[in-house]
């Protein structure tokens, strides 16, 4: 792996009394896809939530570009170059999709030329510029996708965490929003994604991360993921623990 | 919007304005007092509107936040100072209150909030009633001046019916620019979805503290109205159900929508008057009325005309897909 980009050591992190991640280390290099499989409750969705500030991290540490962001505030990783899209459809159906766009720069910096960033996003995504003043709620689920990306993409992020891009979109829509992944990777930017539908993912990813348990059990090439039988055991209905594998 | 429906809006609320600045000169004192109080009340829903229906957090507590600027405008304007300084403190006390009372919305949301808000409106009505070294309690504070503004003299109805009308200018323009603004987007991105509105570094806390604070501020300014209004102060309206009332016009004239307190103060406080005319049955057919509009559009009067018009953009869509989509029978055109 060259210089990673992110880097999780020993994270802990839970809802309550409920502890979800047990320890987590993993590292996301830069300039490529990497996904996160792994069953349901594995802590996916909240590996997420502890890196963007919105879970706290009780002990370990994150560090993002070389600097330690622990707990740092979802404002300050923006500022810093991370964007996180939720799981679900993440437009406000009830504002304009121009109105949608700007929110992507509540945490922009003072001075920054928000319009002219809007402009480029709008040339980006065409279909938002025709649609600039209806209600986002209006949009098809592609268009929606487009928009929550275009609105993430709004503050030029050194990486992306996006979760479950796929869930709720027909297959033809969950082509384009991995070939909209992969040009942004070829445009440098970093992916780290969670994902449910593991194969195709992994198949346009450049490295996979298996967690199961809140804990990192697999770091390898996507390719070497996909044809390691024990991956297709968990992911394909074997249904057992990589352990007893 | 289209340039059609532009110059519709338009028109209607030049209609509104001619009839807000000429239908008085016809009033009696009465009629005239009416009118005022519409306006102080549409000013005092358009503050609970930006807390509950811009922000989605619940509040019964707009009535005691009239009473706290009332109360406000008429302790500092009977000792003599002036009321552009009595709407000051009105608004930044009931902004700072309102601020400190946003802090349980942090941790409960919806009827647990309005329970929350619902006792902290009983504990200023009690203030109001039993702190007689302060209000006078039951025997309320009189003879609250109406002193003049830039000069003209507030003392007859009509002059402060415009008053009221120029302070309500003003509120619109300013929530009308707060709504617009990236504050207005972040509150509706709050009430649509706060783990969203965080992962755009929305500071949902402090949003959700101002949208009380504004809220309140501008019950504060209402109140701060009511008092040279009515002339007189005591805690008897500051009770649980002027802010059920206001509730009421926030939600009959549609929640979330602009002028939906406009319109649900018109039916709070106008319609109970034009029905008088059958006499002691008019709070029935009222309330009637006010069920029968709830029952038929839950999301108020603006929410009949908002789905009026998305049924049509519906239907325009639908023939502008069928257009474009390929048939069977156009492949035999060809």
């Amino acid at each position: 792996m060259t210089t990673p980009i992110l880097e999780l050591h020993d994270v802990v992190a839970g809802y309550g009394a409920m502890t979800i991640l047990r320890g987590t280390t993993l590292r996301v290099t830069r300039g490529a896809i990497t996904t996160i499989i792994g069953p349901n409750g594995a802590g996916k969705s909240t590996v997420f939530k502890a890196v963007f500030g919105m879970l706290r991290v009780r002990t370990g540490s994150v560090r993002f570009d070389g600097a330690e962001v622990t707990n740092f505030t979802p404002r300050a990783l923006l500022a810093r170059g991370i964007c996180y899209v939720p799981q679900g459809r993440n437009i406000f159906p009830e504002l304009t999709v121009r109105a949608n766009l700007a929110l992507g720069a509540v945490a922009a910096p003072r001075g920054l030329d928000v319009q002219g960033r809007m402009e480029r996003a709008m040339d980006r995504f065409p279909v938002l510029r025709a649609k600039a003043q209806a209600q986002a709620s209006t949009l098809s689920g592609g268009e929606q996708k487009q928009l929550e990306i275009a609105r993430g993409l709004l503050l030029e992020p050194k990486l992306i965490l996006i979760d479950e891009p796929s869930i709720g979109l027909s297959p033809l829509l969950i082509r384009e929003t991995f070939d909209l992944l992969l040009r942004l990777r070829e445009a440098g930017v970093t992916i780290l994604m969670v994902e449910q539908n593991a194969k195709s993912a992994l198949e346009m990813s450049d490295y996979g991360i298996v967690l199961e348990l809140g804990k990192t059990r697999m770091e390898a090439p996507a390719r070497a993921l996909l044809d390691d039988p024990r991956v297709g055991q968990l992911f394909l209905g074997g249904g057992a623990e990589l352990d007893a594998a | 919007m289209t340039p059609r429906a532009r110059l519709i809006g338009i028109a209607a609320a030049a209609c509104l304005v001619a009839i807000l600045l000429f239908l008085p000169l016809g009033l009696n004192t009465y009629g005239l007092f009416i009118l005022s109080m519409w306006a102080v009340m549409s000013i005092a829903a358009m503050g609970l509107n930006l807390t509950l229906g811009y922000a989605g957090q619940v509040s019964l507590a707009q009535g005691a936040f009239v009473g706290i600027g009332a109360y406000t405008a008429a302790l500092l304007t009977i000792n003599g100072y002036s009321l552009a300084l009595a709407f000051a403190a009105a608004a930044l006390l009931c902004f700072a209150v309102g601020w400190l009372l946003g802090y349980p919305a942090l941790r409960v949301q919806h009827h647990y909030l309005a329970f929350v808000t619902l006792a902290f409106s009983t504990l200023a009505y009690l203030v109001f009633r039993n702190e007689e070294w302060l209000t006078k309690g039951i025997y309320g504070i009189s003879g609250v001046p109406r002193p003049a503004a830039l000069g003209i003299d507030l003392a007859k109805p009509l002059p402060f019916y415009y008053f009221c009308l120029a302070i309500l200018a003003v509120v619109v323009v300013a929530v009308w620019w707060l709504v617009k603004s990236p504050w207005g987007r972040a509150f509706v991105a709050i009430r649509e979805n706060p783990l969203r509105a965080r992962s755009l570094g929305v500071n949902t806390s402090r949003y959700t503290l101002l949208a009380f604070a504004i809220g309140s501020g501008l019950g504060g300014i209402a109140g701060a109205l009511y008092a040279p209004l009515v002339e007189f102060v005591d805690p008897s309206p500051f009770t649980l159900l002027l802010s059920l009332n206001l509730l009421m016009m926030v939600i009959v004239g549609g929640s979330g929508y602009f002028a939906g307190p406009l319109l649900g103060a018109i039916i709070a406080v106008l319609l109970p008057e034009w029905l008088r005319a059958i006499q002691s049955y008019y709070l029935i057919l009222y309330a009637l009325l006010v069920m029968a509009i709830l029952m038929w559009s839950p999301t108020g009067i603006l929410g009949i005309a908002d789905a009026w018009l998305e049924r049509r953009r519906s239907i325009a869509r639908s023939r502008a897909l069928a257009e474009k989509t390929p048939t069977l029978a156009s492949g035999e055109d060809a």
